[in-house]
């Protein structure tokens, strides 16, 4: 097809359709079988299944969201997780919370870690996350504002490539440190845990589980329509033409700096939604999620799946998360090594990813 | 003592604070006749002088061609008058009213001038007609592109300027997979959807084949009256075929400027292409 006929209109490709349609169905036919099959038939999807797809998903919003960077702008970003995470924390903040007088200390007003440490009264910055609207407010603000900040810093000082990696590597890191000590008031070494439940919904019934998977899969969807929207916009082919010719882009009368700035903004919201629904289906934040092993690792899924594609970034967090799941099951210390060698083999063999694969495909098909 | 005399001079009456000027006017005033003004113009570069006292005054309309031995200052010219170079001294005007040295690069470009690079930079992973769509002169602010669409009336404007560069046919094709020539008309296409009052061409015909070299040239020359082109180029065969009038850069000042016959004779000019003795 032409690109004639669809300069500056939405649409969806090849891969997007598919990637689409069997979200679509996965999050039909899931809550079926866990709910109404009977556990003891062999269609029946436990719900250790269910939250592991749910974890899965929220994995391949984060991709999504970096590849958006990486793939259309060019950004390498080594810091995606600090998003992930800060999402991850304010929806922590309010979970804990919620667990009220039900903690092992049995204050109403504190959080356990609070008592053990003796603090007396809440920190100013854990008021408001009784109240989910705030919370849900901070899963957008915090990664919002911090990605603001750090861009209109980075990109106004023209900082890129390797060098703007390295900061957003450094970025992370100074977090990771930051949220390990207990003076921080973001429970330390520990993080938060011992959530007790969402909404009203008790976080361990399969009901509530059902129900983040869903929200899971539409927050992915959506995310994926949004960065779609934004790629087939004019906006995307500005964002291409800065990842091949930043300086011509600049003299053709575009300002860089703002539209970097505004699409890293963007995707460092999506990661934080990502991490806000990730916390509640595996049970815990701490500040390992920081780690800058997390980032990189975020840029293997999205290598494999295949850059600049959005649906192949899914495609990867999927699977590189199930191998994971898999291998760190059955050889525990092979993971590493299958993961580095997943890599290499990419980088060599399928330079545009399994994306590239199936694209390959449907070019000579 | 000076923070004093600082608060004093913040405080002066008959003056408004630099913040409060009203920003200049960005509209183009020729009414003079003159379309760029660079005068006394000196960068220097590390100690050595890229551009010395250079003088240049442009036409409105007219096609110049700027020539000079290598190292002459003409692409440290170009630079400064879009704005990557800042000289030391030095005024340039763009029409009457528009200071260019206060502009920055973006909005130079969106004032009207455009600039074609000696290596054709186009994109190569967008199609041609993506190309002249990015280059098209529009709101090019985030969220105005973001919702950008293509009215009829710019779609009319590109495939016009489609035909002008002669790409009907390639208008699907990626820019990556177009000739050396293809590129350089892409890119002189690229500068014409953002109608440019100016545009400054670098080297157009470097690695062309005659062929190439005179369509080229009678794509500028129809370019020349409807914008102001200035056309900085080695190849003396291509400066002859479209130059109205010629200036010699030397040592980063003019050393001549006239048709091409009294340029070529002038003394000056042939001891620094033929090389004299000191």
């Amino acid at each position: 097809m032409p690109p004639v006929t669809r300069l500056g209109t939405f649409h969806l490709d090849r891969g997007g359709q598919i990637f689409l349609a069997l979200l679509a169905l996965t999050t039909l036919l899931v809550p079926v079988l866990n709910l109404a099959v009977p556990a003891d038939s062999s269609l029946h999807v436990s719900t250790f299944t269910v939250t592991l797809l749910g974890k899965y998903l929220t994995y391949a919003l984060l991709a999504v969201a970096v590849d958006l960077v990486w793939g259309y702008l060019g950004i390498l970003s080594l810091g995606h997780a600090a998003f992930f995470a800060l999402g991850g924390y304010a929806m922590g903040m309010y979970l804990m919370r919620q667990i009220g007088d039900r903690g092992v200390y049995g204050n109403p007003e504190l959080p356990d870690f609070m008592v053990f440490l003796n603090w007396s009264e809440l920190p100013w910055f854990w008021h408001g996350f009784d109240m989910f609207w705030f919370a849900a407010l901070m899963v957008v603000l915090a990664p919002g504002l911090l990605a603001f900040v750090f861009g209109w810093l980075a990109f106004r000082s023209r900082v890129t490539g390797v060098y703007l990696s390295i900061i957003t590597q450094a970025l992370t890191y100074a977090l990771m440190l930051a949220f390990f000590r207990n003076e921080m008031g973001f429970g330390g070494n520990n993080g938060l845990t011992d959530f007790k439940d969402l909404l009203g919904f008790d976080l361990q019934s399969d009901a509530t589980r059902i129900g983040l998977f869903v929200a899971s899969a539409l927050a992915l969807a959506g995310g994926y329509l949004a960065c779609r929207a934004i790629v087939t916009s004019k906006l995307g082919r500005v964002a291409v033409a800065i990842r091949d010719a930043e300086s011509r882009t600049r003299f053709i009368g575009y300002r860089v700096e703002h539209v970097k700035l505004w699409i890293f903004t963007f995707s460092a919201v999506l990661a934080g939604i990502a991490g806000a629904l990730y916390v509640p289906q595996v049970g815990i934040i701490n500040p390992g999620e920081f780690s800058p092993l997390n980032s990189i690792e975020i840029l293997i899924w999205v290598a494999i799946g295949g850059r600049a594609t959005l649906y192949g970034a899914v495609l990867g967090a999927i699977l590189v998360n199930y191998g994971k799941t898999y291998l760190t099951g059955v050889m525990p210390d092979a993971w590493l090594f299958v993961l580095g060698g997943l890599f290499v083999l990419v980088t060599l063999l399928l330079p545009q990813g399994l994306a590239g694969l199936f694209r390959r495909k449907e070019t000579t098909a | 003592m000076k923070t004093l005399d600082n608060l004093r001079a913040a405080m002066r009456r008959d003056q408004v604070w630099d913040f409060m000027v009203p920003r200049q006017a960005l509209e183009l005033d020729m009414s003079h006749g003159t379309i760029l003004y660079l005068e006394d113009i000196s960068v220097t570069f590390d100690g050595f002088r890229a551009i010395n006292h250079l003088n240049l005054y442009i036409d409105a309309g007219e096609l110049r061609c700027i020539i000079g031995p290598n190292g002459a200052g003409k692409t440290t010219m170009m630079d400064i008058i879009t704005g990557k170079t800042r000289p030391d001294t030095g005024t340039a005007w763009f029409g009457q009213t528009i200071d260019l040295l206060r502009l920055s690069e973006p909005e130079i470009a969106s004032v009207g001038i455009g600039r074609k690079f000696q290596k054709p930079t186009v994109f190569e992973q967008h199609a041609v007609l993506e190309n002249l769509e990015l280059a098209m002169a529009a709101d090019k602010r985030v969220w105005p592109t973001l919702l950008a669409r293509l009215t009829p009336e710019q779609r009319e404007r590109i495939d016009e300027v489609l035909e002008t560069i002669g790409l009907q046919d390639q208008r699907d094709q990626r820019a990556g997979a177009l000739s050396h020539g293809q590129k350089q008309w892409l890119e002189i296409g690229m500068l014409l959807m953002q109608n440019p009052y100016l545009l400054l061409v670098d080297e157009p015909v470097a690695g062309m084949t005659h062929q190439e070299m005179d369509r080229t040239a009678e794509l500028l020359r129809s370019l020349a009256g409807k914008h102001s082109v200035v056309v900085v180029e080695h190849d003396m065969d291509f400066v002859r075929s479209i130059a109205d009038k010629v200036t010699v850069l030397h040592q980063g000042s003019v050393l001549a400027e006239g048709s091409m016959d009294e340029v070529r004779n002038d003394p000056r000019v042939i001891e620094v292409y033929l090389g004299g003795g000191p």
